[in-house]
């Protein structure tokens, strides 16, 4: 076994004249959360595919359980649960038939399979609805009977790919819990995200994917200290005082803050600049009702790393979202 | 929550054995047969369906085509029977668009099971499903007034020629929905082909007396003409050799083009 869960190397892969990825490199303990970050159109998915044997990799190679993906497909699918962007969940079957289903594909006995159904519709929340089609769930109820069908197996490695998009907050907590559930039980969990906040919530590493190509990689904290940034944010008791406050910040920090509500924003570089800023309102007389240094958000990361936001998509990312997704059709 | 930590290092098989690809394949077929249960518009197809066309077509052309009911039916059973499993071939295509535009496709693809399961567990059931259209078939003709003239061996030859014949055929249906992105358009297709097909046959007619000649021709060399012709044979009693080679060959032929084809899509589709 090789000592990493899933490892990657110089990944490529073209559909047709689009080249979707062009070198993707990453790797994942086990029992870590691996996150993939990116804008869509990224190449989040197709890594996702490669990775569960889905799809083959045009150049490069990869080891999933110490198993080569492509050469050893077959065990590499005994040991992985893939839940993917669109739930893999038969809409005419009910939740119990779905898990029953998978239970018997993996080769459970009937018994066996409907006693792991049970447990895991119990586990999801979705007992009440589990004599129901499936095609009467809502979004959240699916996605969690289609992470549960994943589970069925009890795979060591697990493969959720955007598991939250299109979700409402509760579901995505109740989400996040589950995967933090899994982990602590030594699963590994590969999970792609547009979303930061999300990788920053979950991700014990983060890997940083654009146009098909890994931009930066280190853990959540490492990636913002990359790009430098820290936030000093001060808020005065008297909302009437934020224009002294912004003069103050800005004529210390050197660039120009923002002030939103009240709260005067700017990104600093060197800490000591706070016990500076302290000095300077106390001798001014004005009372601070909020005072922290924060570390960069990850969208602000984000911005650093390629010079676009994350909910930029343009023409480009667009055209490689329709070739993924044309790819992720089979 | 504690069962993935604890569970012990899985024995890994290196490949699928034969017996669990057959087991693969009936629990899909399974999965597929459940689904009638919740979904009642695939029992309207199933059963509703040929039984209404049984009795308009008996009922209202009937007497002018044989100048009686009781006359048309030879005719007309067999012919219904062999326009219904093209009909219902389609919903092979129907079924498996459906899962690959849904992503259940995938979900399957990511087992550890036999690539061909969710193709072969699709057939199994619709062959079933065939059987049982047939057998509905047959029964509402008896009971207005058809009769099996020869004996029970021949009838189930004309289940399993009609089964296979349906097998085969389905390669076109399995092809379209590898090359449409949505399930609806393997029904369109279904229509602009089948409609035609199945009424420039002799499954309606007795003859093709004061029809033009080469339209003529067409219909004595269209498949479904000669899959008719054998059910007749084997139902109600003539001519049923030449026939069912006849029609086995045209199948064959069918799958030999399709199911390359089918792969083919499919791969790039991959």
């Amino acid at each position: 076994m090789s000592p990493h869960a899933i490892q990657a190397e110089g990944l490529e892969k073209r559909f047709g004249e689009t080249r979707a990825l062009s070198g993707v490199s990453l790797t994942a303990e086990a029992g870590t959360v691996l996150g993939v970050l990116g804008p869509n159109g990224a190449g989040k998915t197709t890594t996702t595919r490669i990775l569960a044997t889905l799809i083959e990799p045009t150049a490069g190679h990869a080891t999933v359980g110490g198993y080569d993906v492509v050469k050893q497909a077959h065990q590499v699918r005994q040991l992985v649960g893939l839940t993917g962007q669109y739930a893999g969940v038969d809409e005419m079957l009910t939740g119990t038939e779905n898990l029953l289903m998978i239970g018997r594909l993996l080769g459970q006995s009937r018994r066996a399979a409907r006693a792991r159904a049970a447990e895991l519709l119990d586990r999801f929340g979705l007992v009440d609805a589990a004599g129901r089609p499936a095609k009467t769930y809502s979004g959240g109820m699916r996605r969690r009977l289609d992470l549960a069908a994943s589970l069925v197996g009890r795979p060591q490695i697990l493969f959720l790919d955007e598991p939250t998009t299109g979700l409402d907050p509760r579901s995505r907590n109740g989400l996040w819990d589950m995967v933090r559930g899994l982990t602590a039980d030594g699963v590994t969990v590969l999970l792609t995200t547009q979303y930061l906040e999300e990788a920053d919530q979950l991700a014990d590493d983060i890997v940083v994917i654009d146009r098909g190509q890994v931009i930066a990689h280190g853990t959540s904290d490492a990636l913002k200290e990359q790009v430098g940034g820290q936030v000093l944010e001060v808020r005065p008791v008297d909302a009437s005082d934020a224009s002294t406050v912004q003069a103050i910040v800005a004529d210390l920090a050197g660039a120009t803050p923002e002030t939103v509500d009240g709260l005067v924003s700017v990104p600093i570089t060197d800490p000591a600049l706070m016990p500076a800023v302290v000095r300077r309102l106390d001798d001014a007389g004005v009372p601070i009702g909020e005072l922290s240094l924060r570390k960069s958000s990850l969208d602000e990361v984000f911005f650093a790393l390629t010079g676009h936001h994350t909910d930029d998509v343009d023409a480009e990312a667009d055209q490689l979202v329709r070739a993924e997704k044309e790819g992720a059709r089979a | 929550m504690t069962t993935a930590a604890l569970a012990p290092e899985p024995q890994l098989t290196r490949r699928v054995s034969p017996a669990a690809a057959l087991r693969h394949t009936a629990t899909l077929a399974w999965r597929n047969l459940v689904q009638i249960k919740h979904n009642p518009m695939e029992l309207v197809d199933l059963s509703i369906q040929p039984i209404m066309f049984v009795l308009l077509f008996a009922y209202v052309f009937g007497p002018s085509m044989t100048g009686s009911v009781s006359s048309y039916l030879p005719v007309v059973i067999p012919g219904i029977i062999a326009q219904n499993a093209l009909f219902a071939g389609m919903s092979t295509g129907f079924g498996l668009n459906t899962d690959l535009t849904k992503g259940v496709f995938d979900r399957f693809r990511s087992l550890p099971i036999a690539r061909s399961a969710p193709l072969a567990g699709r057939i199994l059931a619709d062959t079933v499903k065939q059987a049982w259209s047939m057998a509905i078939l047959l029964a509402v003709g008896f009971l207005i007034g058809f009769r099996i003239h020869t004996g029970p061996v021949a009838v189930v030859g004309a289940f399993l020629l009609l089964l296979a014949f349906a097998v085969l055929f389905s390669w076109t249906s399995v092809y379209i929905a590898m090359k449409v992105n949505e399930p609806e358009k393997v029904q369109l297709f279904g229509f602009v082909a089948i409609f035609p097909l199945s009424f420039l046959s002799t499954a309606f007619i007795k003859s093709t007396r004061g029809i033009p000649d080469w339209l003529a021709w067409v219909i004595r060399n269209n498949p479904v003409t000669q899959l008719v012709e054998a059910m007749r044979g084997l139902l109600i009693g003539g001519p049923v050799l030449h026939h069912a080679v006849a029609a086995l060959a045209w199948g064959l032929a069918i799958t030999l083009i399709f199911a390359p084809l089918s792969l083919r899509a499919f791969k790039r589709r991959a």
